[in-house]
């Protein structure tokens, strides 16, 4: 049995998540040798820590009834620098202007020559090859299959499974939020400002909801593809973005009479990266409804090669956290 | 362009060869031959039916030669356009002058606006078109999407055109 002891730094939705699925998941992952002890937990505001581990149930009804994880007062990068550890789950919120304190998490955590997986897009989209540099410098491991297309394995798929095959390029809804507003306005006739109040209603959108819906969401994950998948050396200037806000009922129906829906795609062709909404014959593959995710990926040996599935939430983004863990720490 | 033919060949040797020589000289495609030798016309020729792409400035050309040899050209058959396409446009179409939009189209020479519906739901509000356009080749088809982007900047409309891989198998 392999001990790795870890941090859980952003406990929201995907933190959270994390530690339910951990929960879940202990007997499962100790049958295959893995022990993962959770030795600190942060939110924004307060920590937790026990060097013996963290009772996570404890911590999750904690954040439901106080919002707040405990009584510490250091923060997340504090924990990475002074507590003793392996492993750091970061999964503070994306910030695509600077990165964010994830940025300053991750190179604070391969300083101490710790392992991160992470689902923050932003420090990805930002600094991928500054980040590979100094985790490669220290010996450590960073892996974010979490960060696209949440329980989709996207970037494993690529790089892993399909290894051996050239992949010529991909394209795909990588947003559900933009997905479940354009479906829903095929089907209500209604307004984009219409669905999007369902939208915010439901919680699929945020309040502030043009990360989702300007397509900036939809080109951070495309520039970590770009890099992972396609050995570019981009960055999120490098992405020609035009989101769904002009799009119309009119425009959805007259392309519904057609034989097209209208998505939100993002491509990676050619050495180049777009998100723009698109046509997309309604039998393709590619015409999948709801909040729903997929890509298809165009290999040299294997052909067209599509996968779909939930792209976003709590327990399906823990989900690829997990996945990298155990790929990780696997005998 | 894509042209069907049907030509009468004499019953001698060597006249299938002859008639086919001018298609490739002229650096056409042949699509497919049908050589009805059991089919003896009246005038004792064979009928053959013949599909070929080529380049329109070479098809006058092509045809007197064809008949130079001897070869009869009893009917023909042209298609110039031979890709499809669709795209949405989003924003004030009309009042950016759309017959502009049409004929900077249609001006290329390669391509034309074949379909047109457009949608106004307000005054003053965005409208939405869906456009056919057909175009001469897969290229040419592009070129014509690429022009159409470049318009819709200039005039502020929304393009929305297909999936890459669509495009590329577009037909």
């Amino acid at each position: 049995m392999k001990t790795i002891r870890a941090s859980v730094i952003g406990f929201g939705a995907v933190g959270q998540g994390v530690a339910k699925v951990l929960l879940e998941k202990n007997d499962y992952l100790r049958s295959i040798g893995i022990d993962i002890r959770i030795v600190a937990i942060a939110d924004s505001r307060t920590a937790v820590i026990d060097g013996e581990g963290v009772d996570l149930s404890a911590v999750l009804a904690s954040k439901k009834e106080k919002g707040v994880v405990g009584t510490e007062k250091i923060s997340g990068t504090g924990i990475i620098k002074s507590v003793d550890h392996e492993l750091v789950i970061e999964t503070t919120p994306t910030n695509i202007n600077d990165g964010g304190v994830g940025l300053v998490n991750m190179f604070a955590a391969f300083e101490k020559s710790m392992d991160v997986v992470t689902s923050n897009k932003g420090p990805l989209a930002l600094k991928y090859v500054e980040l590979f540099e100094a985790a490669n410098i220290s010996g450590s491991s960073l892996k974010f299959e979490a960060s696209v297309g949440g329980a989709m394995p996207v970037i494993n798929l690529a790089c892993e499974t399909l290894a051996g095959n050239k992949i010529l390029s991909m394209e795909g809804i990588f947003n559900g939020t933009c997905n479940y507003i354009l479906s829903r306005m095929v089907e209500e006739h209604a307004s984009y400002e219409q669905m999007l109040a369902e939208a915010q209603e439901l919680g699929i959108a945020e309040a502030d909801p043009s990360y989702d819906v300007e397509g900036i969401d939809t080109a951070s994950k495309l520039v970590i593809v770009a890099n992972a998948v396609f050995g570019m050396n981009a960055s999120y200037k490098d992405v020609t973005v035009t989101g769904i806000t002009r799009i119309t009922p009119e425009a959805l129906l007259l392309a519904n009479v057609d034989g097209y829906a209208i998505k939100l795609i993002g491509e990676v062709n050619d050495g180049k990266i777009n998100v723009a909404p698109k046509l997309v014959p309604l039998v393709h593959p590619l015409a999948v409804g709801g909040t729903l995710n997929v890509f298809s990926v165009q290999t040299d040996i294997s052909g067209p090669i599509t996968i779909t599935g939930r792209g976003a939430g709590s327990i399906e983004t823990a989900s690829a956290i997990l996945s990298d863990i155990i790929s990780l720490y696997k005998q | 362009m894509r042209v069907s033919m049907d030509l009468e060949l004499k019953d001698i040797p060597g006249q299938l060869l002859l008639a086919l020589k001018p298609i490739s000289d002229f650096k056409g495609n042949l699509i497919s031959v049908v050589h009805h030798h059991e089919k003896k016309t009246p005038r004792g020729t064979i009928p053959v039916q013949v599909l070929f792409e080529v380049k329109p400035d070479h098809l006058d050309d092509l045809i007197s030669d064809l008949e130079e040899r001897g070869v009869r050209v009893v009917s023909m058959d042209e298609k110039r356009y031979l890709e499809h396409g669709a795209v949405i446009l989003i924003g004030h179409i009309v009042h950016t002058d759309i017959q502009d939009t049409i004929d900077q189209i249609d001006n290329t020479g390669y391509a034309e606006v074949v379909d047109l519906n457009l949608s106004m739901p307000k005054i003053n509000m965005p409208s939405s078109a869906s456009l056919k356009i057909d175009a001469v080749s897969k290229k040419d088809l592009q070129a014509v999407v690429e022009l159409l982007k470049s318009i819709a900047r200039e005039k502020d409309l929304l393009v929305i055109e297909p999936i890459e891989s669509q495009l590329r198998l577009m037909k």
